[in-house]
């Protein structure tokens, strides 16, 4: 357990070190919110019907531009080879990476979705249920981006490739987080069973995003 | 043939999927016997696969 | 499938069988398309939907197609995996741009049904979106496997897209399925229990023709893959046998 948590704690160490980085994504993510009433118009009301949305594929966005890096500088360094020989398995250190990921990349921009839902007009009551859904579903997105990354790492056109390959992936965490807030924002029943669904998928996504990405990884480094 | 009020789209739909269809199969044709003349030219050149003896 | 498992799993032994076999596969499919085309034009008009039920016969059986080929490369990439089976890269390289053309061809016959019965070209349908995602899977495959140099890297990684890919795809389905916000105007009833036999038949035809052109299709492709690793083979061969690499024919 130990060297899980040491690594863990030396990823998020080493991203919040690149400061630049978190913020880059942080700022992409307000960008793509302030797009957007730039191109539908600003009608308050049409914004607020449509904030749910706008807000989890901006934060999707946002977050698929970090996931690259996941193991890109350990793999140029050399580091990635010394992790594969130590005495963590593999799957164990995609699990760690995904979720110092989650810790340094996907949790600032969860926080900073009510701004961004400000922008947008989103109803009160749905602020609560903006912040559980997507503190939930964000472990999906970095889990599953995992997987992304191992497969892209010395492909070319990686970041655009990692996109492509990833949404379809991202689509069942997209709808159900998109209609827990929705439905949450006014109260309906349908929101515990979408929230619990998503919940579902996370934690379906904590074991496969690591077998893979770690199957992933062993060939990478077998080349 | 009288296919109704929305012919146009019927006929539309099977023109395009007997278009793809043979569209691919020409393709996978043509670019079949574009590798087998590849690979006769090599052939002819005197290249053998370990499996098939040396030529020299 | 048991096609595959009667294959000898040797290289040569494949091009030998698949030589024999193809020209009868074409045939059949040939034959039983043209069977499935007069049947289908045939058939009388459904009470709701008229002639335009029709694009259901091409429809359906590509849908299908879609479905089954991505669970081929699927299966295929698991024999690669588990099993290192020497063809199972050759087949799964091969379904997957045919497999790409008949989600398309399902999306496309898919909207030119729409149109004149839901009044759009494009809706939100459960099921359009969800084969729009798939297609997209099939894009990544074709798209991961070219932006890798190594080609045995390249085969093992993109055997590993599709297997998670597979997994997620029923949770994609549901997913759609679950939160469509759009409802068809006309019930499809497709998914009910009883077609009339006289439209029920020219389906199951088409989709017989369509899947044995399908398999026709893989053979040939499976074929051409063959071909080109063994030229790649030969190439290097020719390298290092020392003379200069002259220019091929065509």
């Amino acid at each position: 357990m130990r060297p899980f948590c040491q690594l863990v704690r030396r990823e998020i160490l080493l991203a919040w070190r690149d400061g630049a980085a978190i913020g880059v994504a942080l700022g992409f993510y307000l960008i793509v919110v302030t797009l957007v009433p730039l191109g539908v118009g600003p009608d308050l009301k049409l914004l607020a019907r449509i904030a749910p949305g706008i807000l989890w594929i901006g934060l999707l966005l946002a977050a698929l531009l970090s996931l690259p890096r996941m193991f890109e500088t350990d793999l140029e360094d050399g580091s990635l080879d010394i992790l594969a020989s130590g005495s963590l398995p593999l799957e164990a250190v995609a699990a760690a990476k995904s979720a110092a990921h989650w810790v340094s990349s996907a949790i600032p921009l969860a926080a900073l979705s009510p701004l961004a839902a400000l922008l947008l007009n989103l109803d009160a009551e749905a602020y609560p249920v903006l912040l559980a859904s997507v503190g939930v579903g964000t472990p999906a997105i970095s889990f599953i981006g995992s997987v992304g990354a191992a497969l892209t790492l010395r492909a070319r056109r990686a970041g655009v490739l990692v996109a492509l390959l990833m949404l379809p992936l991202f689509v069942p965490t997209l709808l159900f987080g998109i209609e827990a807030v929705t439905a949450g924002s006014i109260a309906a029943p349908e929101f515990w069973p979408a929230f619990l669904i998503l919940c579902a998928i996370s934690l379906a996504t904590l074991v496969l995003g690591p077998v893979a990405a770690g199957a992933a990884i062993r060939l990478q480094l077998q080349e | 043939m009288d296919l109704g009020a929305h012919a146009a789209f019927v006929w539309a739909a099977y023109a395009v999927v007997a278009g793809a269809l043979a569209l691919l199969g020409l393709w996978l044709f043509f670019d079949g016997r574009r590798q087998q003349r590849l690979l006769n030219a090599l052939e002819a050149r005197g290249v053998r696969r370990r499996s098939q003896g040396e030529s020299r | 499938m048991r096609i595959f498992a009667q294959h000898p799993a040797n290289p040569t032994a494949f091009m030998a069988l698949s030589e024999r076999v193809l020209p009868w596969c074409l045939a059949l499919a040939c034959a039983s398309i043209g069977v499935g085309l007069y049947l289908s034009f045939a058939a009388p008009p459904d009470y709701q939907q008229g002639h335009t039920a029709k694009i259901m016969f091409v429809h359906v059986p590509s849908a299908w197609l879609s479905m089954f080929i991505y669970a081929l490369i699927a299966g295929s990439s698991f024999g690669l995996l588990v099993f290192r089976h020497p063809l199972a890269d050759v087949s799964a390289k091969a379904a997957a741009p045919i497999g790409a053309v008949f989600t398309l061809l399902a999306l496309v016959t898919g909207s030119l049904w729409g149109k004149p019965m839901w009044g759009a070209f494009w809706v939100w349908d459960p099921r359009l979106t969800s084969v729009l995602i798939l297609f997209f899977l099939y894009l990544g495959l074709i798209a991961l496997r070219s932006s890798i140099e190594e080609e045995g890297l390249a085969a093992k990684l993109t055997a590993v897209l599709s297997l998670v890919g597979i997994v997620i795809l029923p949770v994609i389905k549901f997913s759609v399925n679950w939160n469509s916000l759009h409802q068809p105007a006309s019930v499809m009833r497709l998914s009910a229990p009883a077609i009339h036999p006289s439209l029920l038949t020219p389906l199951l035809v088409m989709a017989f023709g369509m899947t044995t052109l399908f398999i026709a299709f893989q053979l040939l492709a499976m074929r051409n893959e063959i071909l080109r690793r063994r030229i790649k083979v030969l190439r290097s061969l020719a390298v290092q046998d020392g003379g200069p690499l002259q220019p091929l024919p065509g």
